[in-house]
């Protein structure tokens, strides 16, 4: 195989991850369809979406294929600034107790 | 991949340290401030939800959860065709790019009708607005409403963006980069409702 062909994927690489993320939204609605615990539910479709979210930047938008410093440009900037905005998560626990009481 | 002296730095000017056109790099940069604003609204979907006791749980399996499952298999197989279009424009095969793009399209206008229709269908059915419904809480109507609301507007703009990537490629104008950097947005697009479906949808199916 040429490397043009594996620095961009191939046909056969795009149909592979496109029936790998409709299988893990599958399993998704199945989950939702069989009602399980609300933690547990959150943490398998947080988890699930993170993945296909990893395929999708991975190899759709060939973030793979390109160089890491764009990567380390972009995403632990992202992802830091995602976690920080969890601080404000355990006052929601406040504000619920104070509207039950 | 760079010859030159070894004491000069990729970084040092003069160079492209990414190695990515300027537009390339434009619509990352777009991507990611995007992706802190959804974020912040998911995040604020959540908080309200967990601070409220009596949050609404709508969505019966049949017909909306089997709705977004649909949309949401549109929106995956518009991002095939669309690495699909990129492929071919690579192989500088504007007729094989002009009808994956065509077929991109057609998935996206179908998630936004399916949207609508799910939109209508719980305007008329379950009396949820933006601001009332039978629960109460006008706050999950605003969320709800804002959150898939600026999502499908996303969506809109991306077809229309594709429409005129489409005219172009069809016209002989545009080079490989633009369909790339017109892909990077759609499966953006793709990847919001990768949290948007799971977060807003599966999570609050009636039971």
């Amino acid at each position: 195989m040429h490397t043009e062909e594996a620095e961009h994927g191939t046909v056969g690489s795009f149909t592979t991850i496109w029936i790998i993320l409709l299988g893990l939204t599958a399993i998704e609605v199945f989950l939702a369809y069989k009602q399980i615990n609300p933690i547990m539910m959150l943490t398998a479709l947080i988890g699930l979406s993170v993945v296909k979210a990893a395929l999708i930047i991975a190899y759709f938008m060939h973030l793979k294929f390109e160089r890491f410093s764009l990567f380390l440009t972009l995403f632990p900037m992202l992802i830091f600034c995602i976690l920080m905005m969890f601080v404000f998560m355990p006052d929601s626990m406040r504000a619920m107790l104070m509207r039950t009481q | 991949m760079h010859a030159g002296p070894a004491t000069e730095s990729l970084w040092s000017g003069g160079r492209s340290p990414y190695l990515v056109n300027s537009k390339k790099f434009g619509m990352w940069l777009f991507i990611i401030s995007d992706a802190l604003t959804f974020s912040a609204l998911l995040m604020a979907y959540t908080y309200l939800r967990l601070s409220t006791p009596n949050w609404p749980m709508p969505f019966h399996f049949t017909p909306s959860i089997i709705f977004s499952s649909v949309m949401t298999f549109c929106l995956l197989s518009s991002s095939l065709t669309m690495v699909m279009a990129v492929h071919s424009m690579h192989h500088a095969n504007r007729r094989k790019t002009v009808i994956w793009l065509i077929a991109t399209m057609i998935f996206g206008a179908a998630f936004i009708y399916l949207h609508a229709t799910e939109w209508l269908n719980l305007i008329h059915h379950e009396h949820i607005t933006a601001w009332s419904n039978p629960w109460n809480e006008p706050l999950f109507g605003a969320t709800f409403f804002g959150i898939t609301g600026l999502h499908m507007t996303h969506v809109a703009i991306g077809v229309i963006y594709l429409l005129i990537i489409t005219i172009g490629v069809s016209r002989g104008k545009f080079k490989y980069e633009d369909v790339e950097v017109s892909g990077l947005y759609w499966h953006f697009v793709d990847l919001v409702w990768m949290f948007v479906f799971p977060l807003i949808y599966l999570m609050s199916v009636k039971g």
